[in-house]
C-alpha cells in the first residue's frame, strides 16, 4: 500500500502540470471551433447552395472520422509532409501540439456549426426582417442582430461540446503531446502503477469537467438578456 | 498518383479489410452490451430503489465525465495490479488454493479485445442510460393510469404502453451513440487491438506513407459511420409516429 | 328499493396524503342505470373518490362492493377483473400516444380481455362508431383534438362492457367549442342506461340528466340529494350556493 501513496504522492505535480496542457489544448480547440464553426453556420444557414453543400460535406467529414486516426493523419501526414517543403521550414509544422489543437479545432468546428446553426434557427424569422426593414445589409444584420442573440442561445451547446473536448484532449498524448493521459502512461511505466495512476487521471479530468461546467454557466449567466431562455 | 494507387488498393486495403472484421467484432458486441447496460442502468435510475439510483447516477456522472482512453487503460492495465495484489496476500491464496479457484485473481487479466470490449460497453452504457432514462421519464403517468384503470397487469403495462413510447424517445440518442462507439472503437489500438487504426499504424509504419494510409483508413470509417447512421435512421423512420416523429437535424 | 338493483356500493372510503386528509369516510350506494354527479370546489376530493373507487389511488380505509361482492384489492387477479368492470374517463384523456385510436380501443380487448383480433377489432369499431368517430379510427392521438380524444376514450372505457363508468371531470381540460360534442355523447350514455359517476363543473348540464348529486368539499360529501331537492330555487343548500357562484363566474357555467 505505502508505495501506492508514495507513487501517486511523487507523480502529482508531473500529472497535475500536464492538467495545463489539457487546458491550453482545449481554450485553442474551442477558439479555432469558434472561428470556423461561426462561418460554417451562416453559410449553412444563408449560403447559396454550393456553399450549403460543402458546409454539410464538411461536417459529414469531420464528425465521421475517429480523433485518433485524423491525429495521427495530420501529424505523420499531413504536417510532417508540409514541413519538408523548404520555403515552410521557418513554421516548424512538424508540432504534435500543433496537429492535437488543428485537429480537435477543425472537428470541433463541424459540431460547433451545428449548435450555432440550431441557435440561429430557433430566432424568430421577424429578427432578420426587422433589420432589413431599417436598411442593414444582410452582412450587418448577420452580425449585429443575428449572431449576439445566436451565441448566447448556443452557450448550453457550447457546455457540452467543451465536456466532450476535454475528453478528446486526452487523445493527443497519441501524437506525443504532454498531457495528462501522456504522464500517466510515462510515469506507470516506470513505477508499475497503472491502477492508481489511471484513477488519478480520471479524477483530472473529472474535476477539469466540473469546472469548465461550471465556468460556463457562470457566463450564461452574466450574458443573459431579460426573458431570453432557451 | 499511378503509384498511390496501386499502393492503397495493392497494400492498404487488404490490410485495413482485416482490422475491419477486428473492428467489427469489436463494435458489435459493444454496442449491444452497452445497451443492455444502458438499459438496465436507466431504468434502475428511474424506478429504483433510492440507493439504486444514488450508485447508477455515480456510474453515469464517473463515466461520462472521464476520457474513455482512461478507462481502457485502467481495465488492460490497471486489473492485473489487483490480480497481482490478491495473490500476493498468503491467506487468501491459501483459502482459494484449497478451494481448487487459484485461477479467480487471473480473470483480472483481459485480453486487449476483452478489455476494449468491457471498457466500450460499461462507457456507452453510461451514454445510453441517459436517453433510457429520458424515454421512461418522458411517459405521463396518466398513461400508466389509463392502463391500470383497464385491467392490465404491471407486465401488460410494462410491454404495451411504456416499452413501446420509451423505446421510440430513447431511439435517436441511442442510434447516435452506436455511431460514436464505431468511432471510438479506435481506441481498441491504444491498447494493441489491431483493429482498423491499428492495422493503419501498423501498415504506416512499415511503409512509411502515413498519409495515404491514414487517409484511407479516414475513409473506412466514413463509410462505416455513414452506413450505420443510415441504417438507424431507417429504423426510426419505420418506428416513427405522428407524435413521436423523429427530430430532423 | 331491490337489493340487487344496487351495482356499485361505497363504505367508508378514506385516504390521506401524508397526514393531509384528502377523502374522508365516503359512503354511498348506487343503482343501476343512474347517474350520480360530483360537484364542489376544485380540491374536494372529487377526483380523489373517483380514483380510490377503482384503486388507481389505494385509499387507506373503506370498503367497495360491485355487483354485491366485495372487492379484494391485494389479489391482483380479482383487482385487475373488477377494473375492467369499471370504465375510467380521465380529464386529460390519456390516450395511449403511440396507438392510432383503433388500436387504443382495442388494446384492452386483446391484451386483458384476450378477444381474437378480428372480433377485437370490430368490437372497436362499433364503438368508434358510437361516438361519432369512426372515419378517425386510423390516426394517432397526436393528430386528434381534444374532443376527438375524449370521444376515443369514452369508446376506449365502453368497449370493456363495464358495469361502472367513472368520469373524472371529462370537460374540463377542452377548449370551450369542444365541449359540447363531449357532453352530447355523455348524454346519450345517459339515456342508453349506462351507471355513470361524473365529476363535473356543467351543473345546468348534468342537472337535466342526474339522478343524485353529491356535493363534496375537503373530502368529504357533505350533501346529497336529487338535482331538484339541492337546486331548488328556495333551497338554501351549499350545493345550490356553490353552483350560483359557478354561474356568476362563467355567466352560466352549465350550458
Amino acid at each position: 500500500m505505502p508505495d501506492i501513496l508514495t507513487a501517486i504522492w511523487e507523480a502529482l505535480p508531473f500529472m497535475l502540470s500536464g492538467a495545463w496542457v489539457n487546458a491550453v489544448l482545449i481554450v485553442g480547440a474551442m477558439l479555432v471551433g469558434l472561428m470556423l464553426g461561426v462561418p460554417l453556420a451562416v453559410g449553412q444557414v444563408y449560403g447559396c447552395k454550393p456553399v450549403r453543400r460543402v458546409v454539410q460535406i464538411y461536417v459529414w467529414a469531420f464528425r465521421g472520422v475517429p480523433i485518433l486516426v485524423q491525429l495521427y493523419l495530420f501529424y505523420f501526414g499531413i504536417l510532417a509532409w508540409a514541413s519538408s517543403i523548404p520555403w515552410l521550414g521557418w513554421a516548424h509544422l512538424e508540432s504534435p501540439f500543433l496537429a492535437a489543437v488543428l485537429v480537435l479545432g477543425l472537428t470541433s468546428a463541424a459540431y460547433q456549426s451545428q449548435i450555432f446553426r440550431g441557435a440561429i434557427l430557433s430566432l424568430p424569422a421577424g429578427q432578420f426582417k426587422a433589420a432589413r426593414a431599417l436598411g442593414m445589409s444582410d452582412a450587418t444584420a448577420i452580425t449585429t442582430i443575428i449572431l449576439p442573440q445566436a451565441l448566447r442561445l448556443s452557450i448550453p451547446g457550447w457546455s457540452n461540446e467543451y465536456s466532450i473536448l476535454l475528453k478528446d484532449s486526452a487523445l493527443a498524448f497519441s501524437v506525443g503531446v504532454m498531457e495528462v493521459m501522456a504522464r500517466t502512461r510515462a510515469v506507470a511505466s516506470t513505477t508499475h502503477q497503472p491502477l492508481p495512476l489511471s484513477i488519478l487521471a480520471g479524477i483530472i479530468f473529472f474535476a477539469l469537467t466540473w469546472v469548465g461546467v461550471k465556468a460556463l454557466l457562470a457566463l450564461e449567466k452574466k450574458v443573459r438578456i431579460p426573458g431570453y431562455s432557451h | 498518383m499511378d503509384d498511390t494507387w496501386s499502393f492503397v488498393t495493392e497494400q492498404v486495403i487488404p490490410g485495413l479489410n482485416l482490422g475491419f472484421w477486428a473492428t467489427v467484432q469489436l463494435a458489435v458486441p459493444s454496442a449491444l452490451l452497452g445497451l443492455f447496460t444502458g438499459i438496465v442502468v436507466g431504468v434502475l435510475r428511474v424506478y429504483g430503489p433510492r440507493p439504486a439510483q444514488r450508485l447508477a447516477n455515480g456510474y453515469v456522472s464517473f463515466f461520462r465525465g472521464t476520457p474513455l482512453v482512461v478507462q481502457l487503460f485502467c481495465w488492460y492495465f490497471g486489473l492485473p495490479q489487483i490480480c497481482l495484489f490478491i495473490e500476493s496476500l498468503g491467506p487468501v491464496m491459501g483459502v482459494l488454493n484449497a478451494l481448487h479457484l487459484a485461477w479467480v485473481p487471473r480473470l483480472l487479466v483481459l485480453s486487449p479485445m476483452g478489455a476494449a470490449i468491457l471498457g466500450f460497453s460499461l462507457c456507452s452504457g453510461a451514454y445510453h442510460s441517459e436517453y433510457v432514462r429520458g424515454g421512461l421519464m418522458s411517459i405521463r403517468t396518466g398513461q400508466i393510469k389509463a392502463a391500470q384503470a383497464l385491467g392490465m397487469s404491471p407486465m401488460q403495462t410494462v410491454l404495451h404502453v411504456v416499452l413501446p413510447q420509451a423505446v421510440r424517445r430513447a431511439l435517436p440518442g441511442c442510434g447516435n451513440e452506436i455511431v460514436y462507439l464505431i468511432k471510438y472503437s479506435s481506441l481498441a489500438s491504444v491498447v494493441t487491438v489491431n483493429e482498423l487504426t491499428g492495422m493503419a499504424r501498423g501498415i504506416a509504419k512499415s511503409t512509411w506513407r502515413n498519409t495515404e494510409v491514414f487517409f484511407t483508413v479516414g475513409v473506412y470509417y466514413l463509410l462505416l459511420v455513414t452506413l450505420a447512421t443510415f441504417i438507424l435512421g431507417w429504423v426510426e423512420d419505420r418506428l416513427s409516429l405522428p407524435g413521436f416523429e423523429r427530430r430532423r437535424e | 328499493m331491490n337489493d340487487s338493483d344496487i351495482i356499485l356500493k361505497v363504505e367508508g372510503l378514506s385516504k390521506a396524503f401524508g397526514n393531509k386528509p384528502v377523502l374522508q369516510d365516503a359512503t354511498f350506494t348506487q343503482r343501476r342505470g343512474t347517474l350520480k354527479v360530483l360537484v364542489g370546489p376544485s380540491g374536494g376530493g372529487k377526483s380523489t373518490l373517483l380514483q380510490c373507487i377503482n384503486y388507481l389511488i389505494p385509499p387507506d380505509q373503506g370498503r367497495v362492493w360491485l355487483d354485491g361482492r366485495q372487492i379484494n384489492p391485494k389479489s391482483r387477479r380479482e383487482l385487475s377483473a373488477y377494473r375492467q368492470e369499471v370504465g375510467m374517463i380521465f380529464q386529460d384523456f390519456n390516450l395511449f400516444d403511440h396507438l392510432n385510436a383503433l388500436e387504443n380501443v382495442r388494446i384492452a380487448l386483446l391484451k386483458v380481455k384476450g378477444m381474437a383480433k378480428a372480433a377485437a377489432t370490430e368490437r372497436a369499431m362499433a364503438e368508434l362508431a358510437r361516438v361519432g368517430l369512426a372515419g378517425k379510427a386510423d390516426l394517432y392521438p397526436a393528430q386528434l383534438s381534444g374532443g376527438q380524444k375524449q370521444r376515443v376514450s369514452i369508446a376506449r372505457a365502453l368497449a370493456m362492457d363495464p358495469k361502472v363508468l367513472l368520469l373524472d371531470e371529462p370537460t374540463s381540460a377542452l377548449d370551450p367549442e369542444l365541449i359540447g360534442e363531449v357532453l352530447t355523447v355523455i348524454k346519450d350514455l345517459a339515456q342508453a342506461g349506462i351507471t355513470m359517476i361524473m365529476a363535473t363543473h356543467q351543473i345546468s348540464f348534468s342537472a337535466s340528466l342526474a339522478d343524485e348529486f353529491l356535493f363534496m368539499e375537503k373530502g368529504r360529501i357533505v350533501e346529497h340529494g336529487s338535482p331538484a331537492e339541492l337546486l331548488g330555487k328556495d333551497c338554501c343548500s351549499r350545493t345550490q350556493a356553490f353552483c350560483a357562484k359557478l354561474s356568476e363566474l362563467a355567466g352560466d357555467a352549465g350550458q
